[in-house]
């Protein structure tokens, strides 16, 4: 068992909100790879469950995983889903913990994998810590 | 790996159901989903191949209420049991805090019982988990097949088989008719608790 201090918690909470719901994402997740939802940020609009989508986000990205360990690779750099209205993207923050970005066609892919990268890189350093 | 979130205060625990296909681990969560359905805010969860099957694993989050403050939220995870989709079953053990081994309790499934508890032990040490160590409960699944006449494992056979080194509580059950299917639960969630009790103080 782990914890995250109520100061770590409360500073991922401030980067989602100031890096990715600015920039129009409908709701961002960190959950660890076991399916745990550790933080969860959305727009307000946002009715589905997080808990069931946390479990199956965790499976899901392991899967992709051990496919690409399966074909020689050590993973997939781009792991994303497009629907018609919201699309999911995933991002590996370290070997413990998964960003999810759902965002809609006011986003453009290209400018969200940016600021996933900066984003993984600020909560890096605040897991660290 | 239990998460503590001190911020919302609750804590979030994985148990998982293993065991040999058709044991029995899916309704076992049919069960406490129906039984405990007023507590459960959502649906179940089931990743199934076309024939019923489980191909990736179900999953149904409870909520048993508070401890020290803390909300307990247990999520509950079954394996596919099929031989075939080990690869899955080991992906699902990620991060498993209590498992409850579901074993079938017919004289012709002897042999899966044992190779699903072996293939269990080595995939817990591919996480760096010990079977000796992480919580974990056994159930001799299908006594309600007794009456139909089918040839049963005796309980003693199936302490010898798969219980012998491992010492671990035990209940005979029938999940299709519900009984020690919540007792099951209580116990394996119970332990889990134990085991975290440090980080919940």
């Amino acid at each position: 068992m782990y914890n995250v201090s109520q100061e770590q918690l409360e500073t991922i909470d401030v980067v989602l909100k100031e890096d990715l719901l600015s920039i129009g994402v409908h709701c961002a997740i960190i959950i660890d790879v076991a399916g745990n939802t550790i933080a969860q940020l959305d727009n307000g609009r946002c009715s589905f469950d997080v808990v069931s989508f946390a479990a199956l986000a965790a499976g899901n990205f392991a899967a992709v995983d051990a496919m690409a360990k399966l074909v020689g690779e050590q993973q997939f750099s781009l792991h994303f889903h497009r629907g018609e209205n919201e699309s999911i993207h995933f991002s590996k923050v370290n070997e413990d913990i998964l960003l999810i970005c759902i965002f809609g066609q006011d986003v453009s892919l290209g400018f969200l994998r940016l600021k996933t990268t900066e984003v993984i890189d600020k909560i890096r350093l605040i897991w660290g810590r | 790996m239990g998460f503590i979130n001190v911020k919302k205060k609750e804590v979030q625990i994985k148990i998982v159901y293993y065991g040999p296909g058709r044991g029995g681990k899916t309704t076992n969560l049919d069960y406490i989903n129906k039984k405990y359905k007023q507590r459960i805010k959502t649906e179940m969860v089931s990743i199934k191949t076309h024939g019923d099957r489980t191909l990736f694993f179900d999953f149904l989050p409870v909520d048993i209420g508070k401890i020290h403050g803390f909300d307990i939220k247990i999520q509950l995870y079954t394996v596919p049991g099929q031989v075939k989709y080990n690869a899955t079953r080991k992906l699902v053990l990620k991060g498993v805090d209590g498992i409850v081994f579901v074993a079938d309790l017919q004289k012709e499934r002897r042999d899966s019982n044992l190779k699903s508890l072996e293939q269990m032990k080595e995939n817990l040490l591919s996480h760096n988990k010990d079977a000796f160590k992480i919580p974990l409960v056994l159930q001799y699944n299908k006594i309600d097949l007794q009456n139909q006449g089918i040839p049963l494992l005796t309980v003693e056979e199936m302490e010898q088989d798969l219980n012998q080194e491992l010492r671990v509580p035990y209940f005979v059950g029938s999940a299709l008719a519900g009984d020690n299917v919540v007792e099951t639960l209580k116990k394996i969630i119970s332990m889990t608790l134990i085991s975290f009790r440090k980080e919940l103080q």
